[in-house]
């Protein structure tokens, strides 16, 4: 009787069995899933090469060099000889340990990276070697390789994509490179290319016996675009050469193109230091460089006060509205007075009309200028409307729209402004009379001064300054970056303001800076420099500021130069100015000891001074 | 002494079930374990040719054994039960700690675990009490003796942590109803679980009203078939009575999360899509793995050494516990479903074979061992089918571990042993 029971329940338990498996492999198989994961075709991404960067005269500015990754499959390892592997690779005990940890905490049957970015020769080691470390393999990858130490600010750079890129755009995978910032990131989608997938199938040892389905599925990667810039790579490395130990921004336009041909920030950096092995430990170094501020670009982010070069745009608004005679004389008393209290002027006083009022940068003059200005109106409010709308038709107050992925707007306070600042009705033109020259609440970035003077150069419009100049399929450049943008002041107001540049340079306060056979108009400036040390408003060295365009007739090039407390206007940033001139100009140097002290001559011990703790003198003329 | 060899004599359907399962299970453990870069069958390093070894050792073991005095294990069964204790007590102090199990002896080229010996010596030494003459399973106190030679074992191995191992031992209950403990012990115990079940299911209010109106009719119309002592019956109703108002408590505070999640996948009790669907992806992962290893076989597999999920690795442990999903996959349903009828034969032979043991203790020993076989059989086999919640057993002559194959054979071989000598045995005095 117990056997009968045993027999039927054993019988029972195998036929519920029996029945289950034929459940699952006869009536719930589902065919399209089993598809779908099928185990033995492998997907595997090809990679373009990322398209190069070349300057505007075709000269290459970044390639690609192969570099190599150490990579691990955690459960292949087999008697790792950890000394010996940390010899071979120079690292830590530690520090593989803590690699490999991460690794198999990941998966312990997919590829994580050991060490990243090995250099071809220490590739070779490891190659010799690689058979005495099973789990261990080399992934061959591509880095950027700078064939320029310059333009680190403009070119930007590359790195691998976080969680957030992956979310944001689903085309990124992890372990693919994105561009970071400059032109990298601007012209991302062209530079990289479109990955390619293969099918491949696989045998039972996991061999790879060829595509699949003949490759009847795969796609090709599509290679990265190579692109010229309008960088001058010359002129580039030149203005970083001439940068030494100073901070400030460079910014050189071809007035007719709107073409950036240089743009500078001082303190730069080598764009090299941002590939390989060290990469990691370089980027933390200069990003919390918070002192000088190397990867901050001065250039395009900075919004100093413009200063002196102003004056040539409230001349322009003055000229249109009419408020301006440009013969009429106004006696400078070595400063003007605004309600009784006296503003200075350094321009030595006496009678000035226009031309002698930009030749001397007369604060009395243009503060007489921009009054005039404003009494044509009724309201201040209506006057300061008009202002504001003829400052903002150069491009200054608001974004530029270049083709860089950052920027800064500046500054051109409106009526609004004023209004919240003082109350509605409650301010008149001597409230903001430091306007006129500069130095009140309006900002600008070198990148505007630069705009502004190619507006100027090309006598009442600009173009958009961008950096594309060519993509290597042909593909048209944006439109906005072809048409001309005319400002409000009529092409005849120029020409006074262009004479009166002219002047600065000859005879005027840019006299010194003057290139053989190079006529240059130009406009100095020398901006107050305020910091708070301990709490104390604390007057520095001003900046010297210099805009300028060549040659007057006809202009090549339009730039800004801005050095922070570099002094006065001519004594940093025009000699800089004119030597840049003549590089681009002439191709060579005539004035080889100019040269060789701007190259030398920095502007640390200026820098330290607030730092130092103890008293300081401003503003001295020592060299 | 018959004159005829003990080849002759020794049951052949038995042996060839045994041959037959073994090679089978040796040839899957070798296409679950085999890489491309392995030369030798007999390599050591490797899964399969270890297995190898221990199955020729097994093959040796059985001439040995013929050639031993039929009664050796009889006569010294006491001492083998408690040598298999006592390794196992060994473990706390020298055992060797792998995946997180205190499980095995160290003795250099591999690894010893004496579970797997001390199932075969606690069914000696339960056998051997059972036979004595002393013994009668009617009384408590030989039901006492006879459930702590059953339960010493299992105290041991459940710390090591082994729960599987020690519900193996368990299966030594049926033994002892099979030999006349009363039945309704095992009655009680699968009430209890099903209401530990129901209760989980249903919750404690509805199978409680169902469960005391059930008690009501029971005790209003009660059957004298079955005499059920009144102490028993009041522990009955108790512990019934905990257990339905208990079971909301230890699963919510008692549990642990892993143990909640088993439960709420095997019942179905997760409500929330999006829970049950992570459940599934963590602690289902084996079982939706190897269910989908066996579905993509269909009728026929895709062959030896085929088997893409196989090879891929996919199924947790597929050398191990979850060997049969490469079965399903590289062989098919017919093939599968031929192993199972495999099983159920030698489970069917083995009980009546021992059943035409004349010595008491021969027949104890060999339900003993059909016992352990079956819990290992069903066990196994309907947790990878995802019938049975995960617990981890591995599947006889299939499975990878040498003390297991070791020791299953000599389970083996010692009952054919003693059946091939039947002839000559008197009737246990």
């Amino acid at each position: 009787m117990q056997r009968f029971v045993f027999n039927i329940l054993t019988t029972l338990i195998g036929l519920t069995f029996i029945l289950r498996l034929g459940y699952l492999q006869i009536i719930k198989y589902d065919k399209s899933k089993q598809m779908l994961d099928n185990l033995a075709i492998k997907v595997e991404k090809t990679y373009p090469e990322r398209g190069f960067i070349y300057d505007r005269n075709n000269q290459l500015l970044v390639a690609n060099q192969p570099a190599y990754d150490i990579m691990v499959i955690p459960r292949d390892i087999q008697n790792l000889d950890t000394l010996a592997f940390c010899e071979m690779l120079n690292i830590s005990k530690e520090q593989l340990d803590r690699t490999l940890g991460r690794a198999k905490r990941y998966s312990t049957r997919l590829p994580s990276v050991v060490l990243s970015n090995l250099s071809k020769n220490e590739y070779a080691v490891f190659q010799e070697k690689m058979r005495r470390f099973p789990g261990f393999f080399v992934r061959a990858k591509s880095l950027r390789d700078y064939y320029t130490s310059a333009g680190a600010n403009v070119l930007g750079y590359i790195s691998e994509v976080n969680q957030d890129d992956i979310n944001k755009n689903a085309y990124y995978i992890q372990g693919e490179n994105i561009g970071r910032t400059g032109i990298e990131k601007q012209y991302e989608k062209y530079l990289r290319g479109s990955k390619g997938v293969r099918y491949i199938q696989k045998d039972r040892f996991n061999r790879e016996i060829g595509p699949y389905e003949n490759g009847v599925y795969d796609t090709l990667a599509r290679i990265g675009l190579d692109i010229n810039i309008t960088i001058d790579k010359e002129l580039q490395e030149y203005a970083e050469k001439l940068m030494n130990g100073k901070r400030g921004g460079i910014v050189a336009l071809e007035p007719k193109t709107g073409e950036i041909l240089s743009m500078v920030s001082g303190p730069t950096y080598d764009p090299a230091l941002l590939v390989g092995r060290k990469r990691s430990k370089n980027y933390t170094k200069l990003h919390y460089d918070s002192i000088s501020k190397p990867t901050w670009d001065r250039s395009i982010l900075a919004e100093p006060s413009p200063g002196s070069p102003f004056k040539v745009l409230n001349a322009l608004a003055a000229l249109q509205e009419g408020t301006l005679d440009e013969d009429e004389k106004v006696r400078c008393y070595q400063g003007f007075f605004v309600g009784g209290v006296k503003r200075g002027c350094h321009c030595g006083g006496g009678l000035r009309d226009l031309n002698d009022g930009l030749r001397n940068s007369c604060n009395a003059y243009f503060a007489d200028v921009f009054k005039s200005f404003y009494n044509k109106y009724e309201k201040t409010a209506d006057a300061h409307d008009s202002w504001t709308k003829h400052m903002q038709s150069f491009g200054l107050g608001n974004y530029l729209g270049t083709d860089l992925p950052t920027g800064r707007p500046g500054r051109i306070p409106n009526t609004a402004y004023y209004d919240r600042a003082y109350g509605k009705n409650q301010w008149y033109n001597s409230f903001i009379i430091s306007n006129a020259i500069g130095q009140g609440e309006v900002a600008a970035t070198p990148i505007q001064l630069a705009n502004m003077t190619a507006a100027i150069a090309n006598r009442g419009y600009f173009i958009t300054p961008h950096m594309i100049k060519n993509i290597s399929d042909g593909s048209e450049i944006p439109s906005r970056f072809k048409r001309k943008r005319f400002t409000t002041i009529d092409s005849k107001h120029f020409e006074p303001i262009v004479k009166g540049m002219s002047e600065v340079y000859k005879r005027g306060t840019a006299r010194w800076i003057q290139v053989p056979d190079i006529e240059i108009a130009g406009k100095t400036g020398t901006v107050e420099n305020f910091t708070i040390i301990n709490g104390v408003k604390t007057q520095l060295t001003d900046h010297s500021v210099f805009v300028a365009f060549a040659p007057v007739e006809n202009p090549r090039i339009a730039l800004a130069v801005y050095i922070e407390h570099g002094y006065y206007g001519a004594r940093y940033a025009g000699h800089i100015a004119s030597l840049m001139i003549e590089k681009y100009l002439k191709g060579e140097i005539s004035r080889k000891d100019l040269e060789a002290r701007m190259l030398t001559k920095t502007l640390e011990h200026e820098y330290a001074k607030p730092l130092s703790g103890e008293p300081f003198e401003i503003n001295e003329y020592v060299w | 002494m018959s004159g005829k060899s003990f080849l002759w004599r020794v049951d052949w359907l038995i042996l060839l079930l045994y041959l037959a399962l073994s090679f089978f299970g040796w040839l899957n453990l070798y296409s679950t374990t085999v890489t491309d870069t392995d030369t030798s069958l007999f390599d050591f390093s490797t899964y399969y040719g270890k297995q190898l070894f221990f199955f020729c050792l097994s093959i040796v073991m059985f001439f040995s054994i013929s050639l031993l005095d039929d009664r050796f294990f009889e006569r010294f069964s006491s001492i083998f039960y408690f040598v298999g204790l006592f390794l196992l007590i060994g473990l706390f102090a020298f055992g060797e700690t792998i995946a997180g199990a205190t499980s095995w002896y160290d003795l250099g080229a591999f690894n010893f675990q004496p579970s797997e010996f001390a199932k075969l010596t606690t069914v000696l030494g339960l056998a051997k009490y059972l036979s004595d003459l002393q013994t009668d399973i009617k009384k408590p106190s030989s039901q006492v003796f006879a459930v702590l030679l059953i339960l010493a074992p299992v105290v041991l191995v459940v710390p090591q942590p082994d729960p599987g191992s020690a519900l193996i031992f368990l299966a030594l209950f049926l033994v002892l109803f099979y030999e006349g403990f009363p039945i309704y012990f095992l009655i009680f115990a699968v009430v209890l679980a099903l209401l530990f079940g129901l209760t989980l299911m249903f919750g404690p209010i509805l199978i409680g009203i169902i469960y005391a109106v059930l008690l009501l009719f029971y005790f209003g119309f009660k059957s004298p078939s079955i005499k059920i002592p009144r102490l028993a019956m009041a522990a009955f109703v108790l512990f019934s009575g905990l257990i339905i108002t208990g079971t909301t408590y230890v699963f919510e505070e008692v549990f642990e999360d892993r143990h909640r999640d088993r439960f709420n996948l095997w019942l179905n009790l997760e409500k929330n899509t999006n829970e049950l669907e992570s459940i599934r992806k963590s602690i289902g992962y084996n079982t939706i793995q190897a269910e989908e290893a066996i579905a993509s076989g269909r009728w026929l597999g895709k062959g030896f050494l085929k088997g893409t999920r196989t090879k891929g690795d996919f199924v947790p442990q597929q050398h191990t516990d979850y060997i049969f999903s490469s079965v399903g996959e590289e062989w098919g349903f017919i093939a599968s479903a031929l192993v199972i009828v495999a099983f159920v034969l030698l489970l069917n032979r083995l009980v009546r074979i021992a059943e035409r043991q004349k010595r008491h203790f021969n027949r104890l020993f060999g339900y003993g061992i059909t016992a352990i076989l079956l819990f290992h059989f069903v066990i196994n086999i309907g947790m990878v089918l995802g019938l049975l919640p995960t617990i981890g057993i591995p599947l006889p002559f299939f499975s990878y571990g040498g003390s297991g194959q070791l020791f299953m054979s000599l389970m083996l071989f010692i009952f054919l042993k003693m059946d091939a000598n039947r002839l000559n045995q008197d009737g246990g005095l």
